[in-house]
C-alpha cells in the first residue's frame, strides 16, 4: 500500500504566483499559531488532496513549506502555521488583503481511499492536527465508506490545542470518536491530562483493520506506532508525515533528504516502514 | 462472582489470565462507583487494592505545597489503576480522584497477596501485567516530560 504521490504537476513549479489572504485566525490566544484562508490574485487555487503541502513564500524575508490544513472547494486553500522562526514569525504580522507568493501543491497525500471499508486511527501531536484536518473533512464528506473512525489529539497545555470550534463539533458527534489529552492540565481544564499515546492505548478500533495516519513531532510519532501495533494495526498501515527543512520542493536540492528519500518529493506522507529505520537513526 | 467474571472476561488486562486464576481474582473483588470529585485514595495511605476502571474518568494528582493539586494523568475505561500494594512501603505515591461518575472494580491486595504467595504461577501472571503496565506508564511519563511539542514544527506536521 503506498501513498498517493501527486498526479498533476505543478506548472511553473518554481515560480511563486502572487496570493491575497482573504482571513486570518488566530488559533491559541498568544496567536503563535494562526490559520490563513488564500486564494490567488487570478483564478482559483489548484487542487490539493490531504496531507499536501504548499511552499509560502513572503517577499524578501523568505519561503516555508506549509501543509494545507483544508480545501473546501471555493477556490481558496487554508494553511494553518506555527511562528516558530524568522519566516513564520514576519508572517504572523499579516493581515487579511496582504499578497504573499505561493508554490505548490507539492507531496505525497494521506491515503484517504485505502482507509475506506476500515477502522480509522488518526493520530496528531501538536500543530500536526492541521494536516490531519483535511483528511477528517474528506471522512465526513463520505462518512458511511468507513467503520470506527477515532481521532486522538494531544498538546502541550489547553491553550495550545488548535480548531478549537470544530473540535467541539467533532466531539459532539456520534459517529466519531475523539480523544483530547494535554500534557500539563490547569485548573479549568476538564478533559484528558497525559500523552497521546495512552489515548491510542485505550483502544476501540480493530487493529487488524485499522489504518492508522499519524501526524506530529517525530518521537510522538514514533511512539505512536509501537501503540499502533500493539493494537495489531499492520505497519504498512500506518502511515506518518514528515517535517524537514524543505527549500526548491521538487526534490532537487537535497535540504529535505532522510536517506534515499526526499520529503518534498517522496513525501511528507510515508508509509511508516519506510520511514522506520530514520527514527533510529541519531541526530538525522 | 458471575457478574464480576464476565467483566473481567472482557478485559485486556486480564487476557489470558488462566480460568482458575481469574476465579481467585474475582473472589475478592467488588463493584464499587465513585461520585464526580469523590477520592478513591490519598497519598500516603496505606495501598491496600488496585482499581479497573469500568466507565468514567479518574485523575491521579499530586499536592503540591502551596498550590492546588496537580493532575498528571488521568485513566478511564478499561485501564488499570494502582500498583503501590505491590512492593513495599505499601503506600500510595499519588491520589486519585473520579473526574466524574466512575464505575470500578476494587481488588483487595491483601487477600491478593495471600492467593499470589500460595500460587506463584498466579503471582508471575500478575507481576508481568503490571510489570508492562508499569513501562507503559513510565514510557508515557518520560514522553511527557520531554516536553515533545516546545520544538521548531512550523505547520507542516511533523
Amino acid at each position: 500500500m503506498s501513498v498517493l504521490a501527486a498526479e498533476m504537476p505543478v506548472p511553473e513549479p518554481m515560480a511563486p504566483v502572487p496570493w491575497r489572504i482573504l482571513e486570518v485566525r488566530r488559533e491559541v490566544a498568544d496567536g503563535e499559531v494562526f490559520t490563513w484562508r488564500l486564494r490567488p490574485e487570478s483564478g482559483e487555487a489548484p487542487m490539493a488532496r490531504p496531507g499536501q503541502f504548499n511552499m509560502l513564500y513572503l517577499f524578501g524575508v523568505g519561503e516555508v513549506a506549509i501543509s494545507v490544513s483544508a480545501m473546501d472547494g471555493d477556490g481558496s486553500l487554508v494553511h494553518t502555521i506555527r511562528a516558530v522562526g524568522s519566516v513564520t514569525r514576519t508572517m504572523q504580522g499579516l493581515r487579511a488583503g496582504d499578497v504573499v507568493g505561493v508554490r505548490g501543491p507539492f507531496g505525497s497525500a494521506w491515503p484517504v481511499a485505502a482507509a475506506e471499508g476500515r477502522d480509522l486511527v488518526l493520530a496528531a501531536g501538536g500543530i500536526g492536527l492541521a494536516p490531519l484536518r483535511p483528511v477528517i473533512h474528506a471522512v465526513l464528506a463520505r462518512r458511511e465508506a468507513f467503520g470506527r473512525v477515532l481521532i486522538c489529539y494531544g498538546a502541550r497545555s489547553p491553550r495550545d490545542l488548535i480548531f478549537r470550534d470544530e473540535l467541539a463539533q467533532w466531539q459532539a458527534r456520534q459517529d466519531l470518536d475523539v480523544r483530547v489529552t494535554v500534557d500539563r492540565g490547569t485548573a479549568d481544564w476538564k478533559g484528558d491530562v497525559g500523552v497521546v499515546t495512552q489515548l491510542i492505548d485505550r483502544g476501540g478500533f480493530d487493529g487488524r483493520n485499522a489504518l492508522a495516519m499519524v501526524c506530529g513531532p517525530e518521537v510522538m510519532m514514533r511512539f505512536s506506532a509501537l501503540s499502533l501495533h500493539r493494537r495489531g494495526v499492520a505497519p504498512e498501515r500506518t502511515f506518518v508525515s514528515m517535517e524537514r527543512s524543505m527549500r526548491c520542493a521538487l526534490g532537487f536540492c537535497g535540504h529535505c533528504q532522510i536517506g534515499p528519500h526526499f520529503v518534498c518529493r517522496d513525501g511528507p506522507v510515508f508509509p511508516y516502514p519506510v520511514m522506520e529505520p530514520a527514527f533510529r537513526v541519531n541526530e538525522l | 462472582m458471575n457478574e464480576l467474571l464476565a467483566i473481567l472476561r472482557d478485559q485486556a488486562f486480564f487476557e489470558g489470565l488462566r480460568e482458575e486464576h481469574l476465579r481467585l481474582v474475582a473472589a475478592d473483588a467488588a463493584l464499587r462507583t465513585f461520585r464526580t470529585d469523590e477520592t478513591l485514595f490519598r497519598e500516603h495511605e496505606e495501598a491496600r487494592a488496585f482499581y479497573l476502571v469500568r466507565t468514567g474518568r479518574v485523575a491521579l494528582e499530586s499536592r503540591l505545597p502551596g498550590r492546588r493539586s496537580e493532575i498528571f494523568m488521568t485513566l478511564g475505561q478499561g485501564e488499570v489503576l494502582g500498583w503501590s500494594w505491590l512492593m513495599p512501603p505499601y503506600r500510595w505515591h499519588y491520589s486519585a480522584r473520579a473526574l466524574e461518575e466512575t464505575h470500578t472494580v476494587h481488588f483487595d491486595a491483601l487477600a491478593l497477596h495471600a492467593c499470589m504467595d500460595k500460587d506463584p504461577v498466579l503471582g508471575y501472571a500478575l507481576y508481568q501485567r503490571f510489570a508492562a503496565l508499569i513501562v507503559q506508564r513510565l514510557q508515557a511519563a518520560r514522553l511527557q516530560a520531554m516536553d515533545i511539542y516546545g520544538g521548531g514544527d512550523v505547520g507542516l506536521g511533523g
